[in-house]
């Protein structure tokens, strides 16, 4: 087995109303200086932490959508939300904010990071990871 | 190449289990742990559920966690077998990797 192995962080759940969303991404930001292969899933309602327009000034907390935005630059590349889940919360990928990364073997031409896809691709995703982890 | 999935929640209130099942490939394993367990139980509005994905998947529930909730073992699901915990200690070394989903 090599030594760089693929980490799956799967996000299942709304920023804000649970710590769960914000430690997810302190951890995957942590775990990206290591230079490993990491993706990131969002299934279930962790499908709003990517919505476009958080505005938390209202209630006491950090608006750390922005943040996912900087996952490029730590050469976090795969930001995999399901579509169905999208769907069942009435969204769509127009709802999501932008992620994009510089690819290094295309001049470093910037590309989407999100990435929708199906239920049976994101089941392909899972079972692909060399650890999974869960917030 | 397989996945051992824990879930410690009741289905009766998050969406846990039924996500994990609708994430699981055939050839997995399902163990329901904590309150997890509750998801083995027949005669439930989600045994037709649990009995459709118990065709690819196989489902355990941890037995001391069943016992703890004064549940017996013959109210679960025909197909849903009892582990301790040296059997749960199987299932993760007979799987190439355990997602928890919490």
């Amino acid at each position: 087995m090599s030594d760089v192995k693929k980490f799956l962080y799967l996000n299942r759940r709304a920023p804000y109303g649970t710590i769960y969303a914000l430690e997810s991404l302190e951890v995957v930001l942590i775990g990206a200086a290591f230079e490993q292969d990491v993706s990131l899933a969002f299934v279930d309602d962790g499908v709003f932490q990517l919505t476009k327009g958080q505005n938390t000034d209202g209630i006491g907390m950090k608006n750390f959508s922005p943040t996912f935005r900087a996952l490029g630059d730590y050469d976090v590349q795969k930001l995999f939300v399901e579509r169905e889940s999208l769907e069942e919360r009435g969204l769509s990928e127009d709802d999501l904010i932008e992620v994009v990364y510089e690819d290094e073997d295309d001049d470093w031409e910037e590309k989407p990071a999100i990435r929708v896809i199906s239920r049976a691709e994101m089941a392909d995703v899972m079972a692909d990871a060399d650890v999974v982890l869960s917030f | 190449m397989s996945t051992l999935h824990t879930v410690n929640k009741s289905p009766f209130a998050t969406q846990a289990l039924v996500s994990c099942l609708n994430h699981a490939k055939a050839g997995d394993a399902v163990l329901m742990i904590e309150d997890g367990v509750y998801g083995g139980l027949g005669g439930t509005g989600l045994t037709e559920i649990m009995d459709e994905f118990g065709k690819n998947v196989s489902l355990y529930v941890l037995s001391p966690d069943l016992a703890a909730r004064g549940l017996d073992p013959k109210r679960l699901i025909a197909g849903v077998e009892g582990v301790d915990y040296a059997g749960f200690v199987d299932l993760v070394a007979k799987h190439d990797r355990t997602q928890s989903w919490l």
